[in-house]
């Protein structure tokens, strides 16, 4: 009997049905493969040589146009060395940003995606060699400006910091939800245009961040006049003192809702279950 | 459109899967994809009709089951639908929910072809 359409096939006539190809056999295979996990499994080793190094690794995300280089370049300013610091930055072209730190004395890698409007796990390891992670305290990575693709790929960090500039929509987070969902820490920017632009409000973005259910810490922050500065490197201390600890327990930290993903959905290991069952 | 990076991963699976099964071909391909998932079916179809050119899923359908958000609230322990952009328990309002299903991005069922014998 065939599996297909139920016909008879004979030893003597399987061969005239399998020439055109209209009788073969159909097999189901049931599997619960995460469909990243090739890119999971690169984030893991990310992660597994930052640890090694003790090297905190935070993600910006955001639009583009939101001032992720400018407070890049304030941050290091204001920490005037107190920590040591690397960049890498994701760009779609240019070197322009990579440029702007290393005017600053700060390592900086450019990775120009070309037409990838994201990071990846794989592209971010191929940077890594060129990093002294052993003189190291915290790399930031400048993911690509967009709100949608990054924030599926994890690199390997241990912290997302996603940024809304005052230019944009404070209900972005409700239009964004799987990128401010993710977000370990949301960073209000360019607060110094809030006094001309009275259609942001702070609050509202705050309300829309905790609609879904977020307790990430909202900071606001204008890396022109040095706002907020102080809460910012406070937040980045803190954060910082929080994965030494772990470290001394040989503990890590993973974004929030990454990990939390992880164990709700029972996927900690790339599964493949296979179970052929014929239809 | 980061859809095509996700389908380059899906065609390496279900190449491995459809080799490790003598599979001639691949006939339908399953994916359950959650609206919190960060991934747009109708996207990934269209990245789909790229990446699998040249493959052993050159011919195959994909279809998607769509995963709609639910939580848990840690407060009062209810468990409901919620919508993408508000994930707060409708019973007691609170924002200290888990997510029990919505952000999934799973291949979950391939159906191979295989000579008859
Ligand atoms: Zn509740």
């Amino acid at each position: 009997m065939c599996d297909t359409c139920g016909c008879n096939i004979t030893d003597g006539n399987r061969h005239l049905l399998r020439a055109d190809g209209s009788h073969r056999k159909l097999t189901a295979v049931s599997v619960l493969n995460k469909l990243l996990q090739h890119n999971d499994a690169q984030a893991e080793a990310n992660r597994a040589l930052f640890d090694r190094h003790g090297v905190l690794v935070i993600n910006l995300m955001s639009s583009p146009g939101s001032g992720k280089t400018s407070l890049l370049e304030a941050t290091i300013k204001a920490l005037d060395g107190a920590l040591r610091i690397a960049v890498i930055e994701g760009d779609l072209e240019t070197e322009n940003d990579a440029a702007r730190i290393r005017a600053l004395g700060v390592e900086a890698h450019q990775i120009t995606t070309g037409t990838a409007c994201h990071l990846d796990a794989h592209l971010v390891a191929k940077v890594l060699p060129k990093l002294d992670l052993e003189n190291i305290d915290v790399l930031f990575i400048e993911n690509v400006g967009n709100l949608v693709c990054p924030a599926s790929f994890d690199l390997g960090h241990h912290l997302n910091l996603t940024l809304l500039s005052v230019t944009e929509g404070d209900d972005k987070p409700a239009k964004y939800p799987v990128m401010f969902r993710a977000a370990d820490a949301m960073l209000i920017s360019k607060t110094d245009l809030l006094a001309v632009l009275d259609e942001f409000s702070p609050e509202r973005a705050e309300a829309c961040l905790r609609k879904l259910a977020s307790n990430a810490q909202v900071l606001r922050v204008s890396s022109k006049t040095g706002e907020g500065m102080r809460e910012w490197l406070d937040w980045l201390n803190r954060r910082l003192e929080h994965y030494r600890n772990l470290r001394r327990e040989n503990r890590s930290l993973s974004p929030a809702v990454q990990s939390e993903g992880r164990r709700l959905h029972g996927l900690a290991r790339p599964d493949v279950r296979f179970k052929p069952e014929t239809a | 459109m980061h859809e095509l990076s996700v389908c380059m991963e899906l065609i390496d699976q279900v190449e491995a899967i459809a080799r490790s099964h003598d599979a001639e071909r691949v006939d339908t391909i399953v994916l359950r994809i959650g609206s919190l998932s960060g991934v747009e079916p109708g996207l990934l179809e269209s990245a789909f009709e790229m990446a699998r050119l040249g493959t052993v899923a050159e011919h195959a359908r994909l279809r998607t089951e769509r995963i709609e958000p639910r939580i848990r609230c840690r407060a009062c322990g209810l468990e409901a639908e919620a919508g993408p952009s508000d994930l707060r328990c409708p019973a007691c309002f609170g924002t200290d929910t888990a997510l029990i299903t919505g952000d999934e991005m799973i291949l979950a069922r391939v159906e191979l072809l295989q000579a008859a014998d």
